[in-house]
């Protein structure tokens, strides 16, 4: 995508060091910065409510970011993100209920411990690729389910596990407003890895994976060890974010980790754009902020005389869920390169308005 | 050991084997002419079920019009699919292909539980007698039923395929899909026919089971459960589906038996296969009766 960018005239790239910066235009790095900057003092300015979607994204953001370095980078397919998800979360609330470690500490070993069940589950992809991973990663999301609801000494069962609200030096996080720094950090941090991941030869050796397998394995690339690696960073990265997510909401239940989630992570990455660090951010958002303007919609419709329909009133939950599978299909036959793509081209609009060509 | 409890269990396994080898084959059929994996197969169950039975209920129609009539409705409404959501996915990769089903399938997953609701509904009476005695066996009618449905839609693919001209075409269309072109075939319809099957083979397998278990939206969940037996036939052999099929439904019944009375696990009945999936997927992923890729650079 990097060729897209349009770069200001006369700024010439003259060693590699340069054509591979994490921000292409000095631009991009100051607007980013100040971004983060400004997202800082959000609990200030909005709403608690906001906060909580601010704060959902940033852990639904780490893991769909895993994702889309599997999907996106390395070209696998991974039906059982939604599973990684959760076991990442039920590992941290084990590991700090059961072995009283810190929370801080647990977050990232509860990663850890995702990435050997992402590696072990991923083993597969060794020896098989496309359509057949994809159906052996649906079967690791049903056993870990599966899994979920039968291992009570690691998930307390039905009746699921508590999590203890992050602490550090005695300061607890247990409000949204300070638990929303904490998942703001983990995110910059992640995206910040995640960007470097793929700048590296690690990185490089995935997208080669990727587009000419062959190729690649010829050119000295390892393989099995790349589709391996790669399935356990994106644990990795599910860990996290699960782990984030059981300590921001403080109660874990093995009910919410269905293959819904496995897809709606899919959804995410695809609606951002595959291979895309940014991408992933801009498909989350999306998918994160659809139902809520459903919901609006539907609460706006719900005030005019004609637009009280019952049957839309009660079965918003379902128009949620259609709306999902409908801007999947929308997305992959109108615009399967996702946001990222149409972003990249509204700005080149922009830059050579008035004159296309 | 509990023989007689283990030999009803056998034999309710390979009546829902059948069942299993009925919807597999409608999955490799449009898998092998359009080379995309449909992960909406237990949707086509659900509508088609859900249609029969709304047709039953509110239009008030005797059962095999009703029958036919929601056959009808799936074969348009599989053409229909494949006209204006699969066709433009020809030539995109695999992992999009997937994604289109899968949006599908939760799709209509959700549209039939926001029209018909979440509960279970039952057909109205079909069968005088709700099970017979064979051999010592007391066998359900509807199983009954199913079975000899099933039959009689494996004994008419095989001489749709074997002895008619749309049949060879879409074997023709499957083997090289090139070739097949410049020699007068139109794939457009090969791919839309295998659909329009796809869709109406399903609906009939839908339909028989929500005779038995009633019809709700766990009826999608065979469309998951179809997987294993495919896999273990090999994703591209109708006969291998059937096989498949019917090894998964034995080995479910065999899992639940041996659980209920050993083992104690629970569950054993739905995720038995997974395990079976993946061991499949170790050792033989090209199944028993599938061809095996070749790539050549």
């Amino acid at each position: 995508m990097s060729s897209l960018s349009m770069r200001p005239c006369g700024d010439f790239r003259t060693s590699y060091k340069q054509d591979n910066t994490i921000f292409e235009t000095s631009t991009i790095r100051w607007v980013t910065i100040f971004t983060i900057i400004a997202l800082c003092f959000a609990p200030l300015v909005v709403d608690g409510y906001f906060i909580t979607l601010l704060i959902q994204i940033s852990y639904l953001g780490i893991a769909a970011l895993g994702l889309n370095i599997l999907v996106g980078y390395t070209g696998q397919i991974s039906l059982g993100h939604g599973a990684f998800f959760g076991f990442g979360a039920f590992a941290s609330a084990w590991l700090n209920t059961s072995l009283h470690i810190p929370v801080f500490l647990c977050i990232p070993l509860a990663g850890f411990l995702t990435m050997g069940v992402g590696m072990m589950f991923g083993a597969p992809a060794a020896r098989i690729k496309g359509l057949y991973l994809a159906i052996a990663t649906l079967a690791s999301q049903f056993i870990i389910e599966d899994f979920f609801a039968r291992a009570e000494w690691f998930s307390g069962g039905a009746a699921g596990s508590m999590a203890d609200p992050v602490s550090l030096f005695g300061f607890a996080f247990d409000t949204d407003q300070s638990f929303y720094y904490v998942a703001l950090f983990s995110l910059v941090f992640m995206f910040i890895w995640g960007c470097n991941l793929m700048r590296s030869r690690d990185g490089r050796a995935f997208v080669a994976v990727r587009d000419h397998y062959l190729s690649a394995e010829i050119m000295g690339v390892k393989l099995n060890k790349y589709r391996l690696l790669s399935f356990g960073i994106s644990s990795f990265y599910a860990g996290i974010g699960g782990a984030l997510y059981a300590h921001y909401l403080g109660y874990v239940s093995a009910e919410g980790f269905t293959i819904m989630m496995s897809i709606q992570f899919l959804a995410m990455i695809i609606i951002g754009g595959l291979g895309s660090i940014k991408g992933t951010l801009m498909g989350v958002i999306f998918m994160v902020f659809l139902p809520e303007v459903l919901e609006s919609g539907v609460g706006v419709m719900k005030m005019t005389d004609w637009g009280n329909i019952p049957m839309v009133v009660d079965g918003l939950a379902y128009i949620k869920e259609m709306a999902i599978g409908l801007v999947i299909i929308g997305f992959l036959i109108f615009e399967p390169e996702g946001l990222a793509h149409r972003w990249a081209q509204i700005k080149n609009y922009w830059k050579f308005y008035p004159f296309a060509y | 050991m509990n023989f007689e409890l283990l030999t009803q269990l056998v034999v309710n396994g390979l009546i829902v084997g059948l069942l299993y080898g009925v919807i597999g084959m409608c999955f490799v059929l449009v898998y092998k002419s359009t080379q995309i994996v449909n992960f909406a197969q237990g949707e086509f169950l659900l509508i088609g079920a859900w249609v029969c039975w709304a047709s039953l209920i509110y239009l008030e129609l005797p059962f095999f019009l009703g029958f036919l009539l929601s056959l009808l409705f799936m074969a348009a409404f599989g053409v229909l699919l494949q006209m204006i959501v699969l066709r433009p996915m020809i030539g995109e990769p695999i992992i999009s292909v997937i994604m289109v089903t899968i949006g599908l399938s939760i799709f209509f997953q959700s549209l039939m539980k926001w029209i018909f609701g979440v509960s279970p509904q039952s057909y109205p009476q079909v069968f005088d007698t709700q099970s017979i005695n064979i051999l010592g066996l007391n066998v359900e009618m509807a199983y009954l039923m199913s079975t000899v449905i099933a039959l009689i839609i494996m004994v008419a693919f095989y001489m749709f395929f074997k002895h008619s001209k749309h049949g060879l075409a879409m074997r023709a269309t499957a083997f090289d899909q090139q070739a097949s072109q410049s020699l007068g075939v139109s794939v457009k319809h090969v791919f839309a026919m295998s659909w329009g099957i796809a869709a109406t083979v399903s609906a009939t397998a839908g339909i028989v089971l929500g005779m038995v278990n009633g019809v709700s939206d766990s009826l999608s969940i065979m469309g998951i459960k179809v997987f294993p037996a495919v896999i273990l036939g090999g994703l591209d052999s109708i006969v291998g589906a059937i096989v498949g099929g019917l090894i998964i439904g034995v080995l479910e019944n065999v899992a639940e038996f041996f659980d209920s009375q050993y083992l104690h696990i629970g569950n054993m009945y739905d995720i038995a296969p997974f395990y079976v999936l993946l061991i499949i997927l170790w050792f033989k992923p090209y199944g028993l009766f599938g061809t095996k890729d070749i790539e050549r650079i």
